[in-house]
């Protein structure tokens, strides 16, 4: 099994230099390792948890299997849904493919590329002036940033589609362009946040040599701040796609008329176009699905420390 | 690149020196996105409230009109109960399950790590996705995925999603099932930073398993599942994606929450002032709830 898993001992957030000092010694038998004494040797209690993990498995799991094997169903209906593809078949994609799946996918895929590229910039330059300089207005900026999150897009949906439609002072309609979802995802307060944190405690000193080389600003953020970054550039990478491929409401809004659409919107196209059948929805959530899929099981560590983190910071 | 050589004590005054505006070069990019599409839209939204808004008649001041007219409407008052229901149903039945499914699945085994991955894909996966998935599980005929199941228990097929009184359970069945596993790993965290030997002397002292987790677990991971229970809240609030994909609101109203209920005023219905003015309402009671519970949080850290 060489999957990537998630590793509850690493889910703390992440700090640069300061590493646990050396490897935490088994000095307690492993009935002390969790809070239920779980014991590895089999017995009652190992056949009820093996049991227990079935179960989570079949409910939170099996799900999935079914949306696949439904997809690869040749007239798949909701009432013929199981967990195995009887009279397996690819003729569901090609029909969703008939129906545009796949603009749909490269919508997704523009937003999702250029919106995450937008962020990160973004929010590092943010970040970087926040954690390593000293101005006046500080801590107003940081509340700003922090607001934003107070701010989803679902509380200011209906103000918004009339800003994108018609943006203050250079007048632009973004309605039906990508940029019309791109934009409002630049700057995102928790991505801020963990940054500024975390580039707070790079050393002083490290900075301090450097500028005494003469290290300009950009140089400063490229080369020495960013690469010392990379844990928490890469949490801010995952959990920053999985939100903007997870976005709804927005592109729903952004949209001028249905061609617009990402691939998570343009599912319910297809779910009440009367011509196709559940199988072809199938497709098109398994095509959906499978983006967000590989970045989870590629860079599972990162996102599930940053979940963590974000949550012990708040 | 020039040399800026920083020395702590000279500061610019009011001067503007190059020392000085380097930092608001680096915020631009960030204070001008969120000004033009967080900020400006929010005090959009607070001014249009205060309108009736007539595309191309020009909008017309009607002072708290729409806020008197939201907070009457029926539809509207009916969808703070559902709101409320789903919200607080939503988020204590995914902090439950995902406490219990941290308590199942920690621990250090290859196994374990495999059914923790499995598990937590509900919550990478898109919300849309999701919908449209349990759409189809609730399929009402006696042959959908989860009738299916029920019947080899000898229950008829139930509509889910098409009876009015069970539509909103069915929602926060979904709910639940898609923020426990998220829940799961915040508290796992949490339980990560037991001290181990605290749990070796609860043994020595022969204290039960219940009370092991009462006073030795729970405390620990009590600032995890504040952090939870905040998160769950402002999320039940503004909850809207799951709702609008899965039931679109319907039947006969029984599953509309605020969001759905202002989105479909203010799109469908073009009622461009009392969907501002709900969504201001919204704003508000979110913020009111986050200060609070950030208070709280502050004073339970002080101790």
């Amino acid at each position: 099994m060489s999957a990537p898993a998630i590793d509850p001992v690493r889910t703390t957030a992440p700090k640069p230099a300061t590493r646990r000092s050396g490897k935490a010694r088994r000095t307690t038998p492993a009935r002390f390792d969790t809070a239920l004494g779980w014991n590895d040797r089999p017995g009652a209690a190992w056949a009820l948890r093996l049991l227990l993990c079935a179960i989570a498995l079949a409910v939170f799991a099996a799900p999935f299997l079914a949306i696949l094997s439904g997809a690869f169903t040749r007239n798949a209906s909701g009432s013929s849904l199981s967990f195995l593809p009887h009279d397996s078949t690819l003729l569901n994609f090609s029909v969703a493919g008939e129906r545009g799946i796949w603009d749909y996918f490269s919508n997704s895929l523009v937003i999702a590329g250029g919106g995450l590229l937008l962020q990160l910039v973004v929010c590092t330059l943010a970040a970087y002036a926040l954690a390593r300089h000293r101005f006046r207005g500080q801590a107003f900026v940081l509340t700003l940033f922090m607001l934003t999150m107070m701010l989803p897009e679902e509380v200011i949906a209906i103000p918004l589609s009339l800003v994108l439609g018609d943006v203050p002072v250079v007048h632009l309609d973004l309605k039906g362009t990508v940029w019309g979802v791109i934009l409002p995802l630049g700057a995102w307060g928790f991505s801020v946040m963990m940054l500024t944190e975390f580039m707070k405690d790079i050393p002083d000193e490290i900075e301090e040599a450097a500028r005494l080389d003469g290290v300009g600003e950009l140089r400063m953020l490229w080369q020495i701040v960013l690469p010392l970054c990379k844990p928490a550039l890469g949490v801010a990478g995952v959990l920053g796609f999985i939100m903007i491929w997870d976005q709804y409401l927005l592109p729903l809004i952004a949209a001028k008329d249905p061609t617009d659409y990402t691939v998570t919107v343009a599912l319910s196209v297809l779910r009440t176009d009367p011509e196709v059948g559940s199988g072809v929805v199938l497709a098109g959530a398994v095509i959906a699905l499978l983006p967000s899929l590989i970045v989870y099981l590629l860079l599972q560590r990162s996102l599930v420390t940053g979940i963590a983190a974000g949550a012990t910071k708040g | 690149m020039t040399a800026t050589v920083t020395t702590p004590a000279a500061r610019g005054g009011r001067r503007l020196t190059k020392k000085s505006v380097v930092p608001w070069l680096f915020l631009a990019p960030g204070l001008l996105l969120a000004l033009v599409f967080k900020f400006w839209p929010m005090a959009k939204g607070v001014w249009l409230s205060f309108f009736d808004v007539r595309p191309f008649l020009g909008d017309q001041w009607i002072g708290l009109d729409n806020y008197t007219r939201v907070l009457t409407d029926h539809r509207f008052q009916e969808a703070i109960g559902h709101t409320l229901v789903l919200g607080i149903g939503q988020s204590l039945g995914a902090i439950l399950l995902g406490f219990v499914l941290a308590l199942l699945l920690e621990g250090q085994a290859r196994s374990l790590k495999f059914v923790r991955t499995a598990v937590f894909l509900p919550a990478v996966t898109a919300t849309a996705v999701v919908g449209e998935l349990w759409r189809l599980m609730y399929y009402p005929t006696s042959d959908g995925l989860i009738n299916s199941g029920l019947n080899l228990f000898g229950l008829g097929p139930v509509q889910f999603l098409d009876n009015p009184d069970l539509a909103l359970w069915s929602t926060m069945a979904m709910g639940i099932w898609i923020w426990a596993p998220y829940n799961m790993v915040i508290i796992m965290a949490g339980l990560a930073g037991v001290d181990r030997s605290l749990y070796e002397a609860a043994a020595m002292d022969g204290v039960s398993l219940r009370q092991r987790l009462r006073y030795v677990t729970l405390p620990a991971i009590r600032p995890a599942l504040s952090i939870v229970l905040t998160l769950a809240a402002i999320r039940g609030l503004r909850v809207f994606t799951e709702v609008y994909v899965l039931t679109g609101g319907g039947p006969a109203g029984s599953t509309e929450v605020w969001m759905t209920r202002a989105y479909t005023l203010g799109f469908t219905r073009n009622d461009i002032g009392g969907a501002s003015a709900a969504s201001v309402v919204l704003l508000c009671v979110t913020l009111l709830l986050t200060v609070t519970v950030n208070n709280f949080r502050k004073r339970g850290d002080v101790r």
